[in-house]
Formats: C-alpha cells, sequence, structure tokens
C-alpha cells in the first residue's frame, strides 16, 4: 500500500483529538484544562520547524544540483509551513489569554514566532518580485537557507539566555518532566508525529496542485 | 575598491550626524537609559541600512563582468563585507561619540558598549551585505533590502540590544560576556554563510 501513512495519520489524528480532549491529565494550578493545548499548539510549531527544514533541504538540493523540481518543492513547503506557524499562533494567543490574561506578550518566544513569520513572508516577496523562473530559484534558495540558519541560532540560543513567561523557561514549568506524566506522553508523541504528517500531507497536495498548474500553463 | 565612494562615505557621516542633531534638538539630554539605546540602535539600523544598500546598487552589469574576470567571488562578498563592518564601525564609535557629546551618558560601563558596539555593528552590516546582493538581483531594490534584511537582523539587533542594556546597568563582564558571544557567533556565521551562498548569487 502506497499511501499507508495517510492512514496512519488519520487514525493519529482521531486519536489526538479524542485522547487530548478526554484523556485524564494532571490538576496544575492556573493550567487546568488548558494543558490539554500541548497537544495541539506545540505540534504546530513542531510541523512548521520541519516543514522549513525540508525546505531549506531542498533549496540547499536546488542549488547544488541546479533542480528545479526541488525549488517548487521549496515554496510548496514554506507555503504549508507558514499555514502551520499562523494556526500555532492562534493556539497559543487563545492559551495565553486563557492563563496569562492577554493575547499577546513581549516574550523571547512569541517574538521569535512573530519574526519568524516575517522571515517566510519576505521569502514570498522575494520571489514574487523576480520574474525569470532559473533566477528566482536560485536567489530564493539563497535566502531562504541564509534565513533558516540565523532563525534556528535566534529561536534556539536567545530564549534559553532570558527570563520568560512562557512554558520551559525562566523557572517556569516546562512540560517535560514532573507535570509531563504518562498519560500525557500517550497523546502528546502521537500528536506530534500526527501533526507532521499532515503537514507532509498538505505539502504533498499543494505540490501536485502546483504541478498540474504548471503543465496545464506551459 | 570602494574607496572611489567618497561621497557615499561622507553621506552617511552627515545622515548620522544630522539625525543626532535633530534627537538632541528634540530632547537636549536624555537622562532614561531605554530611551538613548533605542534611539542610538535606530540610528545606527538606519545607518547601516543606507549604507549597504548602496553597496551592490551602483556596480554596473558591465563593471561586475570585469571584476569576475579579475578575482573570485569569494574575494569579491568578502572585501564587501569587510569595507561594510569598518564602516558601519567608524559610524557606530562616531556616534556614540556624538551621543556623548549632545546628549549625555547614562552608560555605566563603557569599555564594553564600545565592544557591544563593535560586534554589533559588524553583524548588522554583515547581514545587510549579503541581503543587499540578493536584493541586487531584483528590480525594487531598495525597499526589498528593507524587507528581506529587517527580520534577519533582529536577533543580533536583539542581542545587542540587552548587552547594551546590561552595559548601561553597570553589569560587568561576567553578565554582558555571553551576549559578546552571542554576538560573534552571528557574525562568524553570517560570514560563513556569505562565502558558501555568494558565488551562487554571482554566477546568475
Amino acid at each position: 500500500m502506497r499511501n499507508w501513512w495517510k492512514v496512519v495519520t488519520v487514525i493519529l489524528l482521531i486519536y489526538t483529538l479524542i485522547g487530548g480532549l478526554l484523556i485524564e491529565v494532571p490538576r496544575q494550578h492556573i493550567l487546568y484544562e488548558s494543558i490539554r493545548n500541548l497537544y495541539f499548539h506545540v505540534p504546530m510549531w513542531f510541523s512548521m520547524i520541519f516543514l522549513f527544514f525540508m525546505s531549506t533541504v531542498n533549496s540547499v538540493k536546488e542549488l547544488s544540483k541546479n533542480d528545479l523540481e526541488a525549488d517548487t518543492k521549496a515554496i510548496e513547503l514554506v507555503n504549508t509551513g507558514i499555514v502551520f506557524g499562523i494556526l500555532g499562533t492562534i493556539t497559543g494567543s487563545i492559551w495565553a489569554k486563557y492563563t496569562w490574561g492577554a493575547w499577546w506578550t513581549n516574550d523571547v518566544k512569541l517574538n521569535g514566532s512573530a519574526i519568524t513569520m516575517l522571515i517566510y513572508m519576505a521569502y514570498l516577496v522575494l520571489r514574487a518580485s523576480l520574474e525569470d523562473e532559473q533566477k528566482r530559484a536560485r536567489i530564493s534558495a539563497v535566502y531562504n537557507i541564509f534565513a533558516f540558519v540565523l532563525l534556528i541560532v535566534f529561536i534556539g540560543i536567545l530564549p534559553r539566555m532570558t527570563d520568560s513567561l512562557h512554558p520551559g523557561n525562566g523557572g517556569n514549568p516546562g512540560f517535560n518532566n514532573y507535570d509531563l506524566d504518562n498519560n500525557m506522553k500517550l497523546v502528546f508523541y502521537p500528536a506530534v508525529l500526527a501533526w507532521i504528517l499532515l503537514g507532509w500531507w498538505m505539502y504533498s497536495l499543494r505540490l501536485r496542485k502546483r504541478k498540474l498548474q504548471q503543465d496545464l500553463s506551459l | 575598491m570602494e574607496w572611489r565612494e567618497k561621497a557615499s562615505f561622507n553621506g552617511i557621516l552627515l545622515y548620522v550626524i544630522s539625525t543626532v542633531f535633530v534627537v538632541y534638538l528634540v530632547f537636549h539630554q536624555i537622562e532614561d537609559l531605554s530611551t538613548w539605546l533605542a534611539i542610538f540602535w535606530v540610528v545606527l539600523l538606519f545607518a547601516a541600512t543606507n549604507a549597504s544598500i548602496n553597496s551592490f546598487k551602483r556596480e554596473s552589469s558591465n563593471q561586475f563582468l570585469y571584476y569576475y574576470s579579475l578575482c573570485s567571488p569569494q574575494g569579491i562578498i568578502f572585501s564587501k563585507l569587510i569595507y561594510n563592518t569598518l564602516l558601519l564601525m567608524i559610524v557606530g564609535l562616531l556616534s556614540f561619540g556624538l551621543f556623548h557629546f549632545l546628549l549625555g551618558n547614562p552608560l555605566e560601563n563603557v569599555g564594553i558598549f564600545i565592544w557591544v558596539i563593535l560586534l554589533g555593528s559588524s553583524a548588522l552590516s554583515s547581514t545587510l551585505t549579503l541581503v543587499s546582493a540578493i536584493a541586487s538581483k531584483t528590480n525594487n531594490n531598495a525597499a526589498l533590502t528593507a524587507i528581506l534584511a529587517f527580520p534577519i537582523m533582529l536577533p543580533s539587533l536583539l542581542t545587542a540590544i540587552k548587552a547594551s542594556m546590561y552595559c548601561g546597568l553597570g553589569f560587568s563582564w561576567d553578565e554582558v560576556g555571553p551576549y559578546l558571544l552571542v554576538l560573534a557567533l552571528l557574525n562568524l556565521l553570517v560570514y560563513s554563510l556569505s562565502y558558501v551562498l555568494f558565488p551562487y548569487l554571482w554566477r546568475s
């Protein structure tokens, strides 16, 4: 079966939705039921980083082999990644409203996500402003690699150096050791896998659509 | 290679001087540390943008072809990087002097702050150099440079602001050190990425 992983995705997503909303979670002060957002908010960012990473891999491929198809893949991976980024921001924002009392705070991680969005919007603007296909592929690949590496440094290093309200920073409970009990792990890891697979699925659909469009316009 | 652009260097100097003077006319004396730093870095950021946008625009394509026959792409990007970095370091130090002269100096620890200026301006200008190389391949390059560069400059800018805040509060090397290290790392990263990526830009 060629599409077995799509079946797995659907099953895991159904499991995430039902399990994520119904399975018992530890009662934490302030967090309470909103801890369930872990199954939705965090995997969004994982999927986004995964998609952007794959996009960068394709950009490297495009530069080294001069492969236009890799460029098509890179742009569709970025498009799909942006969808996940927006969803991650929305879920995080709703969560913040109920636990911190504000939709947005001035925080490293939040600013990091905003900057990520800006970078990839800029990538799209750059692509739109170039006409020639070969040139567009090469130049946007250069920008993509450059931006991704700096981005990883930014979201990898800076949040660890500053205090933050965000869980996992500045003495706040990170959802990893004592408050992520076994029940939660049972849902969290499949959830991450499910959302990443869903992202990959969405990307492959978009890629096919774009290829069809290119074939038709030729 | 770039020294023939004396006019552009003087232009940037004049830009910094007039901006600082306007700020002086508005504020006279800035007591508040965060306002002082905000204005300082904004002035430096725009000076860097002005300087770097021009670094690839003014070359015509014929000139590029000529350079291409003379030396390797790595040589060209490095000369541009070093030139822009030195330029912005000078501008940074100069604007610090001007700020000191006109607006007063709320900083406790000037010695480390100078290091922050040097590393920060080097990070800003090297990032901008590669981005302006990218943008010069498109038609509307000034606007695009800003759009492309500002989000990826933010990491170094935020680190620099944080570090200079600590200098202002009089922290010692131990506290500011990690930030300087991150800035140096960012510099190194931008340089090596430019080295690897520029030849691909060049070919088109």
